[in-house]
């Protein structure tokens, strides 16, 4: 494979395509290899990467002659999705600066479903790995995967896209881990086995919790989501008696009151040796007194507290959107200048020209 | 002229901790590396100072008020480096900085540096225990720093408000940790000056032994008393530190040479 210098991408993606639509293009980590050899071997393709993953499925293409790469790769999605090799429906055909300018934008999480997520980063840099490993990818693809790397590093470095939660599960983990560091010496307990709760829980366990106990009213409910977690059931009466031990307490009982009350989690705290007590109620009517939230290392989150954090992370990120927008438009010019004219690109990372890019004035 | 290596390593605090500041209020992560870089240039020309006003004067430079700022503020930069980088806890520079801007410029402006004239004869154990004990200071301070960190996170997890700095600090339950630790490096290094200066015999005003007794007191039944609680430790810290740094300027202008 040699030449090429013109870019193609051909794809879909959660914002054009249904779950159906995607899982009849996805192409499985196994016939990946395969996939990447008989793309590479079509007319007018001269390098070739495939990201698939279960948001997008996109090809990236380093086209010695445009139309006919354009339609080699038509060719090649519709004999996937078992159609006729047009433009159908749910594809996006890019090519040139916007083609280069919309693999920026997947790997700074701008095209993701939640905005700034990270894991796209990984998925793309696993993709582009597989295509170097069976070697469909040259000077071209090489200098714009690692050019996207870099850009998507300055932008997490640069704004503020990635930061603040977004989703209640993923409030409750940041703010577990602002309480206590690493979470693989805490303890979680469950009241009510509820599917909020479980799904808070499992949020929980995905970032090391150490052991979790489930109690609900129904013992063998409980025992049943403690088997399917990995923790330990106790009869909701017995709950009390644990908390000295427990550092996260999710509630999410049906109770018309208050079942975690400020006298029950004083003495508690005294015999903590400061060590705080994070606290989630994520019931409707409320499992837990608010005055709890005044006792000295205990710090309490009902659901709506949950749900204002995740729209304020939401807001920061859509404001960072226009930020990104500007680094990534000063990274396609110069990759775009680099394509065309050869002139040198700029070396990679580079937090002054960020800075100046993003104030100009200063 | 002696004073230029301070004056620099003021302006190297600041720098770091205006960047830093900027950095956070844009959103963006603090540029650590050059944070770093400015409270290590700031501590070597504090440590350059020192070693020089030293020399120059043949004792510790322990000598009036002014090398006694100058020498806690070294001491706490000492402590930022020792147990504070140790604890891995990010901003805890930036929050530091401030503090010793504040006590380097206060020794730099105000007029309690008269040209030197020692009455007192060489008394390296005096010296010592003056050292000790500004170590002491230098440890409270920075428990100081960690406990008014511990106030401003809690304050933003209680009230549910997770402003610019939230994601940045370091998590609520390190912040008592590195609280109680410094508390207790402050307690030792104190012991050992208050304990030095009784097993010689040192002749020290009595009310200075009152104070330094009294001080040694509070912060051993702060850390003794577990039921306290992580709030009220982290308040105290803060309020005993300055209590304690404005007494220790007292003691210095109403008892000239007689505490160190």
């Amino acid at each position: 494979m040699s030449e090429g210098g013109h870019i193609l991408c051909l794809g879909l993606s959660h914002q054009t395509a249904s779950v159906e639509v995607r899982e009849r293009f996805a192409i499985p980590d196994t016939e990946l290899s395969r996939a990447l050899s008989l793309l590479g071997s079509l007319p007018g393709v001269a390098e070739a990467v495939i990201v698939s993953t279960c948001n997008r499925v996109e090809c990236y293409a380093s086209a010695t002659d445009v139309r006919a790469a354009m339609c080699s790769l038509l060719q090649f999605a519709a004999e996937r999705g078992g159609r006729a090799p047009t433009v159908p429906e749910p594809f996006y055909a890019l090519d040139g600066e916007a083609s280069i300018q919309h693999l920026f934008r997947v790997v700074s999480g701008l095209e993701s479903m939640v905005i700034g997520e990270t894991e796209i980063l990984g998925q793309v840099k696993k993709a582009y790995a597989a295509a170097a490993a069976a070697g469909s990818t040259a000077r071209h693809l090489n200098k714009l995967f690692q050019r996207a790397f870099n850009v998507a590093k300055e932008i997490r470095t640069c704004t503020s896209i990635t930061r603040g939660p977004v989703s209640v599960g993923s409030v409750t983990v940041d703010l577990a881990e602002k309480i206590f560091g690493r979470l693989d010496a805490c303890q979680a307990m469950i009241l009510g086995a509820g599917e909020t709760s479980e799904l808070t829980a499992r949020a929980l366990l995905s970032r090391g919790v150490k052991s979790i106990f489930v109690a609900n009213r129904t013992f063998e409910r409980a025992a049943a989501l403690a088997a399917a977690m990995g923790g330990e059931a106790i009869h909701f009466d017995e709950a009390a008696r644990r908390y000295p031990d427990i550092d996260i307490l999710i509630s999410s009982t049906a109770a018309p009151h208050a079942v975690v009350t400020r006298a029950q989690l004083a003495p508690v705290l005294r015999q903590r040796s400061g060590r705080p007590l994070f606290v989630i109620d994520l019931a409707v009517p409320r499992d837990v007194e608010p005055a709890v939230n005044d006792l000295d290392g205990a710090f309490l989150y009902d659901i709506d507290s949950l749900q204002a954090i995740a729209r304020q992370g939401m807001e920061v990120r859509q404001k960072e959107i226009a930020r990104c927008e500007t680094l990534i438009a000063r990274h396609v010019g110069d990759f775009h200048a680099w394509l065309t004219t050869g002139r040198p690109l700029p070396s990679g990372n580079e937090p002054e020209a960020a800075a100046q890019t993003l104030h100009p004035a200063s | 002229m002696d004073r230029l290596p301070l004056i620099l390593s003021t302006l190297c605090f600041l720098l770091g901790f205006a960047a830093t500041l900027a950095a956070l209020r844009d959103g963006r992560r603090g540029p650590r590396r050059f944070h770093t870089a400015m409270m290590a240039a700031g501590f070597a020309l504090q440590t350059f100072f020192l070693l020089q006003r030293g020399r120059a004067i043949g004792h510790c430079p322990l000598t009036n008020l002014f090398e006694v700022l100058a020498f806690l503020s070294w001491s706490a930069a000492l402590f930022y480096f020792g147990i504070g980088r140790a604890l891995r806890l990010s901003l805890l520079g930036m929050f530091t900085a401030p503090l010793l801007v504040l006590l380097q410029t206060g020794a730099l402006l105000a007029p309690i540096d008269p040209p030197h004239r020692i009455f007192a004869p060489h008394n390296p154990w005096m010296e010592w225990h003056a050292a000790l004990c500004v170590m002491a200071y230098g440890a409270f301070a920075l428990a100081g720093v960690a406990g008014v960190m511990y106030l401003a996170q809690e304050r933003q997890l209680k009230q549910r408000r997770l402003g610019v700095f939230f994601f940045q600090m370091p998590p609520i339950a390190d912040l008592a940790t590195a609280n109680l630790r410094l508390l207790w490096a402050g307690i030792l290094f104190l012991s050992a000056g208050l304990a030095s200066a009784a097993s010689i015999r040192l002749p020290v005003a009595s009310s200075v032994w009152t104070w330094g007794g009294t001080l040694w007191g509070a912060y051993l039944l702060l850390l003794l008393a577990r039921r306290l609680g992580p709030r009220r430790t982290a308040l105290f810290s803060a309020c005993a530190f300055l209590l304690a740094a404005a007494a220790l300027c007292t003691f210095n202008h109403f008892y000239k040479g007689a505490a160190l």
